[in-house]
């Protein structure tokens, strides 16, 4: 125990915490923590202000986004092109919020994709006893072990023609895209959930529920999914991330959205042989994704440490 | 740990076979058909292509098809390029080296990064060394590999022109000369996919060794009165390294993904690119044998990382 | 007088939380003499270990700050240099730790782990290291030292790890040895061995033990003098004798009313509430005996019959079955309404499990359970969660037992509200009521479980099993993770609340003197059976099975004047319960000694043992 008393020399006096007036809830106690981590603040405002971006700041900057203007080819940025223009002399800016706006959707639509899936297969595999588990368990380590972005080339190289026909070109793309990611990002969210499900439910609060008389359905929304919750909201933050550079990267090959559709990723698979003459074409999309992902991803480390009563800060 | 070994490829097999019906039902699932064409030509009558479907086995129930396919994949048949005129058996060997030379390098690389900045972060947590490289991991990873390749590009080649920026595996020269080149067009993309890799792996060792750091054990070892430097290097990292190799593994198809985008960025002939350019070639026997040997690539590294972590952690073998 | 080898003066460590400096230890002051043994007693939270840990500087560096002086020998210790202070760590003090199961590396070798510090401190080559290292394994009585030189921790039991741990601070001769809680983790024969072991070496080695613990019993046991700590302070010192009989302090005499003690039932007929002494003034009130709770007239509220419990143990490519865990084998007892029933046993006894078993929270394999005549095993689903109104459990970690995402009213209202028993405003004034009974505020009702001490907590966890009004309470080592002074008021309001609500308790414990306390009957489990059930009474004064005698014989008593002579140690483990695939539990006959009082026949197993613990 020569540890644990290192880790929180403060976890100690018997009896005085309950005197105190105020009562502190779970959820303000997070909220407490999560203030604490400065870069996470930080990226939550720089988060706010992207997102805020792409959605009002076309009826602000109100160019179109396919104005093909030869007279203002490549140029770098000035007060009539911010961020400078491309080879048809289109306005980068414009199309840099359009494109973010899909960007930023096809991260949270595959985030809810797989995280809905992760936590439906996780639960289920961790709230059975029998034979579920171990089957649902070897799929998803089969499915961990699948060379994702090669899959989803493949994927998006034989059903694009047909989805394009059902949803419309862009539509299809997204469907597909977003279907492709989230359906080969599940995996780690269904780990986390059934390890959180199993141990859990040996807890004694749920068997105390189960020796109350509660159902199993009772145990698991009451007792055990609030509990298991912490990761998951992590786990899916982090999702959002790695689905926005998922959708660029299969942009950036070329085979995600169409050109007519400039996602981030589009517009750097577009810039990358001017990059001698026109670099601001390459590095305005590619600032954007980075920054969307670092922000992103130090929420979600601020979430870690705010979710995580291990921790002391 | 022989029967460890043992059940480790035992479990291999059933993966591959999974792999492999995944493959194939997306494949048959897929709406195209390579006679597709045909039907829709004039000129070729209804009969002829009925016996061409027969013989190429396409009228068969779906499991036939399958298990031919299997066998034909593993007896080495594996279709031939209607791209590049050549057998794709052939073709994927001559590619392979490549990616597993560029893989290769940019791990021991991450790793070689990774392993002391993490744990000399961890071993100072909160200090300024250890928030600067925090920072610097999260700024990492969060950078895609295709933007840091395209950086690259822009600040080693176009301004500083210090490395080419097209991989070429012909290069004209011998000896010396011929190993500096390789290694010098190598550079660029074995750092930026290396760097991608050890920023995250900088996070896994900081936080297991600090999962470690607080164990009774290591409190033991120090009141052995051992100096902090036997401490971390005896006592932490081995234990510490047992769920790096966890990680490690699941991160390899990430890999091998950041693999493609860099091959295709620096063009290099490996595997990745090679997928990209049969994507765009509509060459159907080479996409499927080449995600077929990304999957092998996983499952042998996956294979690797197990008896990475028999060899660590002496409770497995006996459990 | 003999100069001290370690004196202690003023000591404060603090810690820094949250950026600022809270001190943990307070003008903390003693010595310890050569060969004496000093123990400081302490609740949770007193700073006892934190003492320890900064004797040997190893609290963390950046954000602790440790002041006032450590002398060993007349040397500061708190102002040499780190270099110079890893040279005392291991060679002139060594320290052992709570958790054996934790403290040594599980990927070294034991042998490697204990051979380090001699390479280290002492010099050796690695062969001659490894001799020693098997001596000082032989030293600490480990069987078969030599073939475990190269075995690693997880082929050993905890007692066997502990002893390890002895052997690897033994290493270099230490003048000093720094043991925190040492035994807190083994179970009572274990720590009776080590113990006696830890006495015995330090008898030969000459050294001077600092020993840190809770356990009065222990205190007494082992220790010349005692320190109490409270709260970072350090409250009385003195021989340990005094501390005892004659305490000076109000919390040192609240501490000690506070312990039970075995033996000290003798001629009471029922259970007894503890005294409750003020820990300001020190004044304590007199206990009484219970009123005569057992309805003995009416039938057995629980009725168990047979009840038996296995888990499968499978492994191999294809998942066979290799052998199977007899967690609970062929088990029967009755329990009256009013009456508690003490289980007792050591870990992997069974006792759990049974207790499991009986509220069907594990299915049983074999058996009946009846409550009120109703057999639980029988029953369906639905019909189960009906009749577990009538059951409850307490557990023994309060905190694990209270959904940390729950405030305490939702927690205590839910039984109320999933049995259909009360509407939400009814339930609300129930609640107001429950928290009442068990002595805490209606206001609490809105608070989470993490606002809460332990005792408050079971507290909580006793007015969520009222909640339902059952007739039988299991209470699962209930009380045996709270500080002893917590421990009395739980145990007291239970006793209480059985008094007034005529609730029979299933009281599963491994503590013998907590059992002796608050039992009408008592039933001894070893791997899985009874092997002797009957009165208190009985049990205590006139245990007939070697296991009984041996177990009550290891508790240690909390009366330094009836310090144990010293026994030979044993070596001993607790034996497992896992038995091969094919095995088949014998038949067992029980003899009646008196009435209500049987016991187990056993066979020549316990007949080959060491006469000295059957004696004892």
């Amino acid at each position: 125990m020569a540890g644990s008393t290192l880790a929180s020399p403060s976890a100690n006096p018997a009896g005085g915490a309950a005197a105190a007036a105020a009562s502190v809830s779970p959820a303000r106690e997070t909220w407490r923590r999560f203030r604490r981590h400065k870069l996470a603040m930080a990226s939550t405002v720089v988060l706010g202000l992207l997102v805020l971006g792409v959605i009002i700041g076309p009826w602000i900057w109100r160019v179109a986004i396919n104005d093909i203007d030869f007279a203002a080819q490549l140029q770098g940025p000035s007060w009539a092109h911010p961020f400078g223009t491309d080879d048809l002399g289109q306005d980068i800016l414009a199309r840099m919020m359009y494109g973010g706006r899909i960007s930023l959707a096809v991260g949270l639509a595959a985030m809810i994709v797989a995280t809905t899936v992760g936590v439906i297969i996780g639960a289920l595999a961790g709230m059975s006893r029998k034979i579920v588990d171990p089957v649902l368990m070897w799929v998803t380590d089969l499915f961990l072990s699948l060379p994702q972005l090669p899959l989803l080339l493949l994927v998006i190289y034989l059903f694009r023609e047909q989805l394009k026909a059902v949803f419309g070109v862009e539509g299809g793309v997204f469907v597909l895209i977003v279907v492709v990611i989230g359906g080969l990002r599940w995996m780690p969210v269904a780990r986390l959930v059934r390890a959180q499900f199993l141990s859990l439910r040996e807890k004694e609060f749920v068997e105390a529920a189960r020796a109350h008389g509660a159902t199993k359905m009772r145990q698991m929304f009451n007792h055990i999914l609030p509990n298991a919750l912490g990761p998951v909201i992590v786990a899916a933050t982090i999702e959002v991330s790695s689905a926005i550079i998922a959708e660029s990267t299969l942009s950036f090959l070329g085979l995600g959205f169409p050109p007519d559709i400039p996602t981030w990723g589009r517009l750097l698979f577009d810039a990358k042989d001017q990059l001698d003459t026109a670099p601001h074409w390459a590095l305005f999309p590619g600032a954007a994704i980075f920054l969307t992902v670092l922000s992103i991803n130090f929420i979600g480390d601020g979430l870690r440490d705010a979710l995580d009563p291990r921790r002391v800060i | 740990m022989a029967t460890y070994l043992i059940r480790r490829l035992l479990i291999a097999i059933p993966s591959l076979l999974g792999i492999s019906v995944i493959l194939f039902t997306i494949l048959a699932l897929a709406p195209g058909d390579p006679f597709s064409e045909m039907a829709t030509n004039p000129n070729v009558p209804p009969e002829v292509r009925e016996a061409l479907r027969a013989s190429f086995g396409l009228n068969d129930p779906i499991m036939v098809r399958y298990l031919r396919w299997l066998s034909n994949m593993a007896q080495g048949d594996w279709g031939f390029s209607f791209a590049s005129r050549i057998n794709v058996d052939d073709l994927i060997l001559q590619r392979v080296p490549t990616t597993l030379f560029v893989v290769g390098s940019s791990q021991i690389l991450a790793l070689c990064i990774a392993l002391p900045v993490g744990i000399y972060a961890a071993t100072r947590p909160y200090s300024i060394f250890d928030q600067i490289a925090n920072t610097l991991a999260f700024v990492g990873f969060s950078l895609p590999t295709f933007f840091t390749g395209l950086l690259f590009i822009l600040i080693f080649s176009v301004t500083l022109d210090w490395f080419p920026f097209v991989y070429r595996s012909d290069v004209a020269a011998t000896g010396w000369r011929w190993y500096w080149e390789m290694f010098r067009q190598a550079i660029m993309p074995i750092m930026v996919l290396g760097l991608f890799q050890a920023a995250s792996y900088t996070r896994y060792v900081r936080s297991a060794v600090l999962d470690v750091i607080r164990l009774d054990y290591v409190t033991t070892a120090r009141a052995k009165g051992l100096s902090e430097r036997k401490v971390t290097l005896r006592h932490i990292t081995r234990n510490a390294l047992i769920p790096v190799v966890t990680l490690v593994a699941l991160q390899m198809p990430a890999v091998f993904g950041g693999a493609i985008v860099t091959e295709q960025i620096f063009r290099i002939p490996g595997i990745g690119s090679l997928l990209i350019d049969a994507i765009l070639a509509n060459d159907t026997p080479v996409i499927m044998a080449v995600t077929f040997v990304f999957s092998c690539l996983v499952v042998m590294f996956n294979l690797i990382a197990d008896l990475l972590y028999g060899w660590l952690d002496p409770r497995i073998s006996f459990g | 007088m003999t100069s001290p080898i370690l004196t202690v003066s003023n000591l404060t460590t603090s810690f820094r939380v949250e950026g600022q400096w809270k001190s943990v230890v307070r003008n903390i002051s003693f010595d310890i003499k050569p060969k004496e043994t000093l123990a400081v007693v302490g609740e949770s939270g007193s700073g006892k270990s934190v003492t320890a840990l900064s004797i040997m500087r190893l609290t963390p560096p950046q954000s602790s700050k440790i002041e006032g002086s450590i002398k060993l020998n007349g040397k500061e210790l708190l102002t040499l240099p780190d270099a110079d202070m890893r040279h005392i760590r291991g060679n002139e003090i060594a320290m052992i730790f709570q958790e054996p199961m934790t403290s040594l590396n599980p990927v070294l070798t034991i042998g490697f782990q204990i051979a380090e510090a001699l390479i280290l401190h002492r010099g050796l080559s690695r062969s001659e290291a490894e001799a020693e290292t098997i001596r000082l394994l032989e030293k600490v009585r480990i069987p078969a030292a030599k073939s475990r030189f190269h075995e690693y921790p997880h082929r050993f039991s905890g007692g066997m790890r502990q002893r390890v741990m002895i052997a690897m601070a033994l290493a270099c001769k230490p003048k000093l040895l720094i043991a925190d809680e040492p035994t807190t983790a083994l179970d009572v024969t274990i720590q009776a061995q080590t113990l006696e072991l830890i006495k015995t070496l330090q008898e030969e080695e000459g050294m001077s033990v600092l020993f840190i613990t809770h356990d009065m019993g222990v205190v007494a046991e082992i220790a010349d003098r005692t320190v109490v700590m409270y709260n970072g302070d350090e409250v009385e010192t003195g021989a340990t004798e005094d501390i005892f009989r004659s305490p000076k302090k109000p919390y040192t005499k609240a501490l000690i009313s506070a312990v039970p003690r075995l033996g000290s039932m003798i001629g009471k007929e029922r259970p007894m509430r503890f005294p409750v002494v003020d820990r300001n003034t020190g004044e304590s009130d007199v206990p009484v005996e219970v009123p005569d709770t057992v309805k003995a007239a009416e039938r057995p509220v629980l009725e168990v019959a047979g009840l038996t419990t296995r888990f499968e143990i499978r492994g191999g490519l294809l998942s066979a079955v290799k052998g199977r865990v007899h967690a609970v084998e062929n088990v029967s007892f009755s329990l009256m309404a009013g009456e508690t029933l003490a289980l007792v046993g050591e870990s992997g006894c069974g006792k759990s499990t049974t207790g499991r078993s009986v509220m069907r929270l594990i299915e049983p394999l074999a058996g009946s359970v009846l409550l009120d005549g109703v057999d639980v095993l029988k029953l369906s689903q639905h019909d189960l969660r009906e009749q577990r109104k009538r059951m409850q459990m307490i557990f023994q970690d309060p905190f694990a037992s209270l959904n940390p995402r729950m405030n305490v009213g939702t927690a205590v209202a839910e039984p109320l509200l999933i049995n259909n028993l009360a509407s939400r405003s009814e339930a609300r004034d129930k609640v107001a009521d429950l928290l009442k009974r068990v002595g805490l505020q209606p206001e609490m009702a809105n608070r989470f479980p993490h606002e809460f001490s332990g005792g408050q907590r079971q507290r909580i966890c006793i007015a969520r099993a009222l909640a339902v009004e059952p007739r039988l309470i299991v209470a699962d080592e209930a009380v045996s993770a709270l500080d002893v002074s917590v421990k009395a008021q739980v145990v007291n309001l239970m006793l209480d609340l059985q008094a007034r609500m005529g609730l029979g308790y299933l009281f599963i414990s491994h503590d013998m003197a907590v059992v002796e306390r608050v039992s009408h009957r008592v039933a001894v489990m070893y791997l899985g059976e009874i092997v002797e059930i009957g009165p208190r009474e009985s049990i205590f004064q006139n245990p007939q099975h070697p296991y009984t005698k041996r177990l009550l014989a290891a508790v240690p008593i909390a009366d330094p004047a009836r310090r144990l002579q010293k026994r030979p140690v044993s070596n001993d483990e607790i034996k497992s319960p896992v038995r091969p695939a094919d095995y088949v539990p014998p038949v067992r006959q029980y003899r009646e000694v008196s009435p209500g009082h049987a016991v187990m026949i056993w066979g020549e197993e316990w007949e080959r043992k060491d006469p000295a613990a059957i004696a004892a």
